[in-house]
């Protein structure tokens, strides 16, 4: 199958998924809690205010106007306004989205700078310790949740040694450096400032792994399975045969057709932390989505919590097309799975 | 255990199974290999002591009058002792008693949701996989649609909808989680409907519902019970996140993940109240964890999406 049928099939697929969604999350928000206006304005508002906000947000119009109007808004960039903040719900997710991003990205880091090389030297040395040292490892990774990972972080390196700071992206006294892009570890680079720089990297050490710890066993284990079985086939066999060297053998034929299988799920893995990110996020204090979101929630905020579930779904489904379509460029075969 | 394997007349995953009767047969043959294996072994171990515990939460406990609303302002935050093994809480309650009764919600959680969610999954799973054409296309899109957001946040979208409570949490997470049984079963049924001994079923006229459930079924039973496993550990994983996020289980309420928010925010001095209980869901998802793996290893399941 021709790469750009591929390209174009899984993009189309993408916006599928994207439009589906926003019928769930506008069923979600407008049809299960009742009278979002009577929710936002609290039990004792008169009625008079309560049909007067219900106009105000459209919601006298029948349903599928409405739908019609939340997407109109949604490519005008306009998400409604938060109750709680009286800001326009855009214009707060921009504020919080890249601090959450950031701590994601960082995870991810952390997923592929240690869960990758674990996973290739353990199906290296299948059996060895360290295979076994593995095993271990992803089973606490899926058993411990995210915010018990954060919470005993703080409690060793934090409240025991004092290495590591318990809350917040920046130390108190250090003045941020000028917002460019909002992620504090860019910023800072781009004004030069090593100190903020060194900073944001130490806060940011614990809440990623936290993040992390979860992918990095699942990565190592999917790795390490998929380099053993790589490791198994006939033309690496062949390649030993001929006397290539091992290091040649490892790096040259092995490594590509391995990294296929954990690259395919690394969206998966990125949609799991930006979850996870919510919960750590409220262990770390750190003001990103979480705090906004979790505070929409109890306070009912139907347009920020819609706005904010959409945009985590966009963030989703973007990154495995990504995924996917890189999957496939690498990797014929799962193209031509694709077109059976 | 390789070498036992091979000298066993084990089968392996390729060979369908057709009937109920072959699946009986199959867990009798693969119990021999999970007594074998000490990680499953110990993973049993671990689940069945926890629900043990749980059953019987009113009369292993010390103090069961503490799972409520109970106070006693004399022994507040008294640190793990003989008499209070995990310690005490902020109105004197004890630790260990709360953790054991906090494990019946959490098992209760698991049971609710993969009660609702699976059976569900699993019809239209097998309906997706056996008529292919536009009712598969819609069914598999839809569960594209649900897979597209973190369980988490879904659970927390539609959570936001209601009050909080653990009830609405676990219907909440149900109406998620039928999903991944539904892309397991399709898979397997797509896999196995063309197999001779279906079209065999399809030739003497059995029934839609006789092929399904008595031909097809049994082959996504091993796969089944895998994944139920292993997501009932994953489903109190993130139960427990609801909870620490104050959206499930309700305070005075014994839940793990309550109780783990709330010691949160006495750390670092009272650590107990936040390691114990950190340690009982570690201790009861790894059980679940270790079980799934033995009894994949016990039923030669090597399907997609577990």
């Amino acid at each position: 199958m021709k790469f750009t049928y591929f390209f174009t099939r899984r993009l189309f697929h993408s916006i599928l998924v994207l439009v589906g969604l926003s019928i769930l999350i506008f069923i979600i928000a407008r049809i299960l809690p009742g009278d979002p206006a009577r929710l936002a304005l609290g039990p004792f508002a008169s009625k008079e205010n309560v049909a007067h906000l219900r106009h105000e947000m459209g919601m006298d119009k029948p349903l599928h106007l409405q739908y019609v109007a939340y997407i109109k808004g949604i490519f005008h960039g306009d998400l409604g306004l938060s109750f709680q903040t009286r800001r326009s719900v855009s214009l707060d997710i921009a504020h919080y989205l890249p601090a959450t991003i950031e701590l994601v990205m960082a995870s991810i880091v952390w997923v592929l700078v240690i869960g990758v090389p674990f996973g290739v030297l353990a199906g290296r040395y299948k059996d060895s310790w360290l295979d076994n040292l593995s095993r271990v490892v992803a089973f606490i990774g899926v058993a411990v949740p995210p915010f018990v990972v954060g919470l005993m972080g703080q409690l060793i390196f934090s409240y025991g040694l004092g290495i590591l700071p318990t809350t917040g992206r920046l130390s108190l006294l250090m003045p941020p450096p000028p917002t460019r892009t909002g992620f504090l570890i860019v910023d800072s680079l781009i004004a030069g400032n090593f100190t903020a720089l060194g900073d944001a990297f130490v806060h940011i050490l614990l809440p990623s792994f936290a993040i992390a710890m979860t992918g990095i066993g699942q990565i190592a284990r999917l790795t390490r399975g998929s380099v053993s079985d790589v490791l198994g086939k006939d033309y690496i066999e062949a390649a030993r045969a001929f006397g290539i060297p091992d290091r040649y053998v490892t790096f040259k034929y092995m490594l590509k057709p391995s990294f296929i299988a954990p690259l395919t799920i690394l969206g998966l893995t990125f949609a799991s932390e930006l979850g996870n990110a919510f919960l750590v996020e409220t262990v770390f204090g750190w003001p990103g989505m979480a705090k906004y979101g979790i505070r929409a929630i109890l306070r009912k905020d139907f347009n920020a919590i819609m706005g904010i579930v959409l945009i985590i779904g966009l963030a989703f489904v973007v990154v495995n097309f990504i995924v996917d379509v890189l999957a496939g460029y690498v990797d014929p075969r799962i193209r031509i799975r694709e077109e059976e | 255990m390789e070498a036992d394997e091979s000298a066993l007349p084990l089968e392996g995953s390729k060979i369908t199974i057709t009937s109920w009767m072959a699946f009986k047969d199959k867990i009798g043959r693969g119990w021999y290999r999970f007594r074998r294996n000490p990680i499953s072994l110990a993973g049993g171990s671990m689940v069945l002591l926890v629900i043990l515990l749980a059953i019987l939460a009113p009369y292993v406990t010390p103090y069961p009058r503490h799972a409520g609303a109970f106070t006693d302002f004399s022994s507040t935050f008294q640190a793990p002792s003989g008499s209070h093994w995990f310690g005490t809480d902020e109105v004197g309650r004890d630790v260990f008693t709360r953790v054991i009764f906090g494990y019946r919600v959490s098992l209760m959680m698991a049971v609710v949701v993969l009660g609702l969610s699976v059976p569900f999954g699993v019809f239209l799973g097998l309906v997706a996989g056996y008529f292919s054409g536009r009712i598969e296309t819609v069914i598999m899109r839809t569960t594209d649609i649900f897979l597209a957001l973190p369980p988490l946040v879904m659970a927390l979208a539609i959570c936001s909808a209601f009050t909080p409570t653990i009830e609405k949490a676990m219907l909440a997470v149900a109406s998620i989680w039928w999903t991944w049984h539904c892309r397991l079963i399709a898979g397997i049924t797509r896999s196995i409907k063309t197999e001779e001994f279906v079209q065999a079923s399809q030739a003497i006229g059995s029934s839609h519902a006789r092929i399904l459930f008595k031909d097809i079924l049994p082959n996504c039973a091993s796969a089944l019970m895998v994944k139920i496993t292993l997501d009932a550990g994953f489903v109190i994983l993130v139960g427990a996140g609801l909870s620490f996020l104050g959206l499930g289980v309700q305070p005075p309420k014994p839940g793990l993940g309550t109780m783990i928010s709330y010691g949160a925010q006495h750390l670092p001095m009272k650590w107990w109240l936040t390691v114990f209980p950190s340690l009982a869901i570690f201790f009861l998802i790894l059980g679940f964890n270790l079980l799934g793996d033995g009894l994949r290893d016990m039923l030669d399941v090597e399907a997609e999406g577990i």
